[in-house]
C-alpha cells in the first residue's frame, strides 16, 4: 500500500513539473496570439500523443527524446528570441500601457480569418514534447514499480490539475498589457528553448531542472537592463524643451 | 500558382518567418552557438553557459541595430 502511494505521489509530482511547462506555453501563446488556433494546436498535440502512447505502449522508453528536445528547443529558442526582442522594444517605447497608438511592428495577435499556424505550431510542440516526457515518467516509474495503472493515474491527474490551474489563471493573464505579455512569453519561450536545446545535445545543466529558474532570472535581468538602456537612449535623443 | 506548389511556398514562408523572422543574424548566432555547444560537450568541456551568453549579447546587438534603423 505504501509502495502504491509512493508511485502515485512520485509520478504526480514529476509529471506536474512537465505539465507546468506545457501549460505555461499554451496559456502564454493563447493569451498573446489568440485562443482558437492555440487550443486547436494543443488538442492536435494531445491527439498525436495519444496515438504515440497507444501504438508504442511500454516501448515508449525507446523513443529518442534527445533529438526531439534539441529540435523543439532550437525552434522555441529562435522564435522566443524574436518575441523577447520585440517585447523589449515595445515595453521600452510605451511602458506598461499596452498596445495603443501606431505600432511600427506587426501586431502580435492573429487577426486573420483562418488558422494562426504560429500559435498552432507552438502549442502543438509544447504539448507533444512535454506530454511525451510525462508518458516517459509514467512508463518508467510504473513499469519499474510494477504499478503501471497507478502511475497512469498520477501522470494524467497531474496534467488535469495543472491544466485546471492554467484555465483558472488565463483570465488574469489576459489583463496583462499585450506588449508586456509578449515580453514575458518571449522570455519563457527563450528560457525553455535554451534548456531543452542544450539538454537535447547532452549538455548537463548545473542543478538539473532548477537551472530553468536560473535562466529565467538571467533573462529577466537582461530584459530590465535593455529596457532601461533603450529608454535612456530615447530620452537622450529627445530635443530639449 | 497551382495548389501543391503554392502549399510548399506557403510552408516555406511560414518556416522562414517562424525560425528566422525579421533578423536573420539572431537565428544564425543561435545555430552557431548550438554547434559550438555540441563541440564543447563532445570534448567534455562545460558548455551550458554559451547559449545564454549568445542570447544576451545578440539581443543587445540587434536592439542597437534596430535603434539605429528607426532613427
Amino acid at each position: 500500500m505504501t509502495g502504491l502511494w509512493a508511485v502515485l505521489v512520485t509520478t504526480f509530482l514529476a509529471s506536474a513539473v512537465e505539465a507546468i511547462e506545457m501549460v505555461t506555453i499554451v496559456v502564454g501563446v493563447g493569451a498573446t496570439r489568440g485562443w482558437r488556433s492555440t487550443l486547436i494546436g494543443a488538442a492536435s498535440g494531445f491527439g498525436v500523443l495519444a496515438v504515440i502512447v497507444v501504438v508504442l505502449g511500454a516501448a515508449l522508453s525507446q523513443v529518442p527524446i534527445g533529438p526531439l528536445r534539441l529540435i523543439v528547443g532550437a525552434l522555441l529558442l529562435t522564435f522566443g528570441l524574436q518575441w523577447f526582442r520585440k517585447g523589449i522594444m515595445r515595453v521600452a517605447a510605451r511602458g506598461l500601457a499596452g498596445i495603443g497608438g501606431t505600432d511600427p511592428h506587426e501586431a502580435a495577435e492573429w487577426t486573420g480569418p483562418g488558422m494562426d499556424w504560429t500559435a498552432w505550431f507552438l502549442a502543438f510542440k509544447g504539448v507533444v514534447l512535454e506530454g511525451l516526457e510525462v508518458a516517459f515518467i509514467v512508463v518508467s516509474f510504473g513499469a519499474g514499480a510494477n504499478q503501471l495503472g497507478v502511475a497512469v493515474i498520477g501522470g494524467v491527474g497531474a496534467v488535469i490539475v495543472v491544466g485546471g490551474i492554467g484555465l483558472v489563471l488565463h483570465r488574469s493573464v489576459r489583463r496583462i498589457p499585450r506588449s508586456l505579455l509578449q515580453l514575458i512569453v518571449g522570455i519563457l519561450l527563450t528560457t525553455f528553448g535554451t534548456f531543452w536545446a542544450l539538454e537535447g545535445l547532452g549538455v548537463e545543466w548545473p542543478g538539473g531542472d532548477t537551472a530553468i529558474l536560473g535562466l529565467l532570472v538571467v533573462y529577466v535581468a537582461t530584459a530590465v537592463t535593455y529596457i532601461t538602456l533603450e529608454r535612456n537612449r530615447a530620452l537622450g535623443l529627445r530635443p530639449a524643451a | 500558382m497551382p495548389p501543391p506548389l503554392s502549399w510548399i511556398v506557403a510552408i516555406g514562408r511560414f518556416l522562414y518567418n517562424f525560425i528566422v523572422g525579421d533578423d536573420w543574424t539572431m537565428a544564425a548566432a543561435v545555430a552557431i552557438g548550438l554547434i559550438l555547444s555540441a563541440v564543447l560537450n563532445a570534448n567534455h568541456i562545460v558548455a551550458w553557459w554559451l547559449i545564454p551568453v549568445i542570447v544576451v549579447v545578440m539581443l543587445g546587438v540587434t536592439l542597437r541595430r534596430a535603434g539605429r534603423t528607426h532613427r
